[in-house]
């Protein structure tokens, strides 16, 4: 008999005192809230904005004519060489110059990426209860590494049209096929003596730029 | 359950060390306190808790009673999205499979995501015994790797070390891993943090393999999920070309929506944080981005015998958040080594003895680690009662009857007499000699009531044997203990030193 035999058997047998034929959607009472609290959609991104600083994210605010400036000012303030932008990034995003830009490409190793000073993404959708961005893959996104091993990353969250209240509202939007990473400020640990630090193994520094839709 | 802690003392001998040491006592009591009470602001900041709770509940329920229909659909669904699935009855055919697998892509070394159910095999020390170099890449774990030692806490798994002891373990282990500790490392977390970050760093880049658990499988999606801080799980997850995740068939949830549940209940209940900084959510492949090749290795080892006792099945709702660690009374003082076991605390107290059967005097003696007094079940987010499976496993201990072991049903003889009987009644005796590990039992006496122990092991037994103990209605227990047994069964001025 194979494990796969072996182990459902055992589960049959394991139930078999059990005689449930409550439909999914009955047995689960979600009596719970789908978001907590009325906000009206500028205090949603308030909200947004006070977790992701909590979590030690730096958050800025500005619109979409103001946003390759912001872009530049942070590139030049972190000091960085070079820049990442996923293919599918508005170019309009961008700073006209700045930093040298670098492509991920299929063939770029991990220590290619090693060597990139900052990444620019945009995102799928931002939590405001919770204080999270989540990506997708999508063109403006990039793949998952790019986020990953670059020690700087900038995320653009255009509000208040990407901007969710909570989990619930998130997870609806989201498509489960898509390679997912939820990020709630920057990496962090806290295994020494429960102290907090911040930046281990993803980027120390993570950046969130809130740009106004017109 | 594989021996991973063979030659464990049983739980009142380990206790009775982890008592002794006193950093060990300073830094778990430090732990479990700060986490208790930052979790119970970050539960108090949802005002539907308790919906939240019951619904987890309901949840988890739900995928265990339809399990073999659950874990069919998952299957379908990872390889339909391009993953291949394994099924493991024991550990050791779990490792057979994972090592065939690395085997399989030429590669010698392995980077790890922190997962409990790859501890519980004990896969490293098969892989070593393969030629194959696992590297732990969560930084208390990394911790625990280079210092030879075990695990003491679900989330935290090197609490009881200080940073002192980080330090020193970092300047004399790394080296012989890899990337040796920076010159003059210092004792400041920000120090050893950076540390851990440049000896691993090298490591991820270069793997071609990851192993991982997962916190959640969702059967209608095929999706898997990771939550973590560090970014260490998003680098295994990611980087390598190969993803193996071995997981406990207990993991999986129904439908997407159900992570609505948990993502809002576990950040808040393990780490007391709104989410935790990284969650990965992967289904099957996906071209140009992660590992190509994604094996799924489903893991029984003692899981479907859990779920054949109707008592004791709940304890497979538990979600591995660890808040009843920190609110235990018991596991403060014992210290997460005592438990003899990768699942410490309350949770390891039911768990460890259903996976790995009551008969060694160690599994014996666990369901007597505890003071009952309920704290583990009003924190539990997926309200495992775990008092009323302890109160059950006691029974099991002391009168035998039937159990599921590898699948078949057997008799269990009582233990009367035998080792385990005699370990039983000295984890029974610790707790009751120990006022401290009782003291919340005595706030939450009350509703904890009805969880007395129906029958005793040892000396009570004979009393026990001609009546039941809640024909006691207001005594509690530790007072009926006390008045019966006296004091000499209470070592000397225990709380002032040893609680
Ligand atoms: S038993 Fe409950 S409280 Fe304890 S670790 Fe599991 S889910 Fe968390």
């Amino acid at each position: 008999m194979s494990s796969r035999d072996l182990i459902l058997g055992r589960v049959r047998r394991a139930l078999a005192d059990v005689r449930d034929d409550t439909p999914y959607e009955q047995a689960v009472g979600r009596d719970y809230l789908l978001r907590h609290g009325r906000l009206s959609a500028g205090e949603t991104v308030d909200l947004l904005a006070r977790n992701l600083a909590d979590y030690r994210a730096i958050v800025h605010r500005t619109d979409v004519r103001e946003l390759p400036g912001t872009i530049g000012r942070l590139l030049g303030a972190h000091g960085s060489r070079n820049v990442l932008v996923p293919p599918g990034l508005p170019p309009q995003w961008m700073p006209a110059s700045g930093p040298a830009r670098v492509q991920d490409r299929a063939e770029s190793t991990p220590y290619d990426l090693d060597e990139v000073d900052s990444v620019v993404t945009g995102c799928a959708v931002a939590i405001a209860e919770t204080g999270t961005l989540v990506l997708d893959g999508s063109p403006d996104q990039g793949r998952r590494r790019v986020t990953l091993v670059p020690d700087h990353h900038i995320c653009v969250v255009r509000v208040p049209g990407q901007v969710v209240s909570s989990v619930p509202e998130a997870l609806s939007r989201l498509v489960p096929a898509r390679p997912l990473t939820w990020i709630s400020g920057p990496s962090a640990t806290s295994d020494i003596e429960l102290d907090r630090v911040e930046g281990v193994h993803g980027p120390r520094t993570l950046e969130v730029v809130l740009v106004s839709e017109e | 359950m594989s021996g991973t802690f063979v030659g464990m003392p049983a739980f009142p001998e380990a206790a009775h060390r982890a008592v002794g040491d006193r950093t060990l006592r300073g830094n778990l009591r430090h732990a479990t306190h700060t986490i208790r009470a930052k979790r119970a602001g970050a539960v108090a900041e949802l005002s539907d808790w308790a919906a939240l709770r019951e619904a987890g509940r309901q949840i988890k329920d739900h995928a265990l009673r339809h399990l073999e229909r659950c874990l069919v659909q998952l299957e379908d669904a990872v390889t339909a999205a391009g993953g291949v699935v394994h099924w493991a009855a024991d550990a050791e055919e779990a490792n057979r499979i994972v090592t065939g697998l690395v085997k399989a892509t030429g590669e010698s070394e392995v980077v790890k995501v922190k997962s409990m159910a790859t501890q519980e095999i004990g896969l490293n020390e098969a892989l070593e015994a393969a030629g194959i170099r696992a590297y732990e890449t969560d930084l208390a774990e990394l911790i625990v790797q280079l210092g030879k030692d075990r695990p003491s806490h679900i989330l935290v798994p090197a609490i009881h070390r200080n940073r002192g002891e980080i330090r020193d373990i970092f300047r004399s282990e790394m080296g012989a891993w890899g990337r040796p500790a920076p010159e003059g490392l210092t004792d400041e977390p920000a120090e050893l943090a950076e540390a851990s970050r440049l000896h691993l760093r090298e490591k991820f880049l270069r793997a071609k393999v990851g192993i991982s658990g997962a916190n959640f499988m969702v059967a209608e999606t095929g999706t898997l999920v990771v939550v973590e801080s560090e970014g260490n799980g998003r680098m295994c997850l990611t980087l390598p070309e190969t993803l193996i995740s071995v997981v406990g068939i207990e993991k999986i949830v129904p439908t997407w929506q159900d992570l609505e549940v948990f993502l809002q209940t576990l950040p808040r209940s393990s780490t007391a944080e709104r989410m935790n900084p990284y969650t990965s959510m992967w289904t099957g492949t996906t071209d140009g981005d992660g590992p190509d090749t994604f094996h799924l290795v489903l893991l029984d080892n003692g899981r479907t015998d859990t779920l054949a006792d109707p008592v004791g099945r709940q304890a497979l709702r538990c979600i591995r958040c660890s808040a009843c660690l920190n609110v235990c009374p018991v596991y403060e003082r014992a210290g997460g080594h005592a438990y003899g076991s990768v699942y410490p605390g309350p949770i390891g107290a039911v768990l460890t003895p259903q996976l790995r059967g009551v008969q060694s005097p160690i599994d014996a003696s666990l369901p007597y680690a505890s003071s009952l007094c309920g704290a583990c079940y009003e924190v539990c987010p997926v309200a495992i009662d775990i008092p009323e499976v302890l109160v059950h496993l006691r029974e099991r201990v002391v009168q035998g009857g039937p159990v599921t072991r590898d699948g078949a049903k057997v008799i269990l003889k009582p233990a009367k007499g035998h080792a385990a009987e005699r370990a039983a009644m000295r984890a029974a005796r610790w707790v009751l000699g120990h006022p401290g590990a009782l003291r919340t039992g005595q706030r939450l006496a009350s509703r904890a009531r009805r969880y007395r122990p129906r029958t005793l092991p040892g000396p009570g037994r004979a009393w026990t044997a001609s009546r039941d103990l809640p024909a006691l209605p207001t005594e509690p227990f530790r007072d009926w203990w006390q008045r019966t047994h006296g004091e000499d069964h209470r070592p000397a001025g225990t709380e002032g030193n040893a609680g």
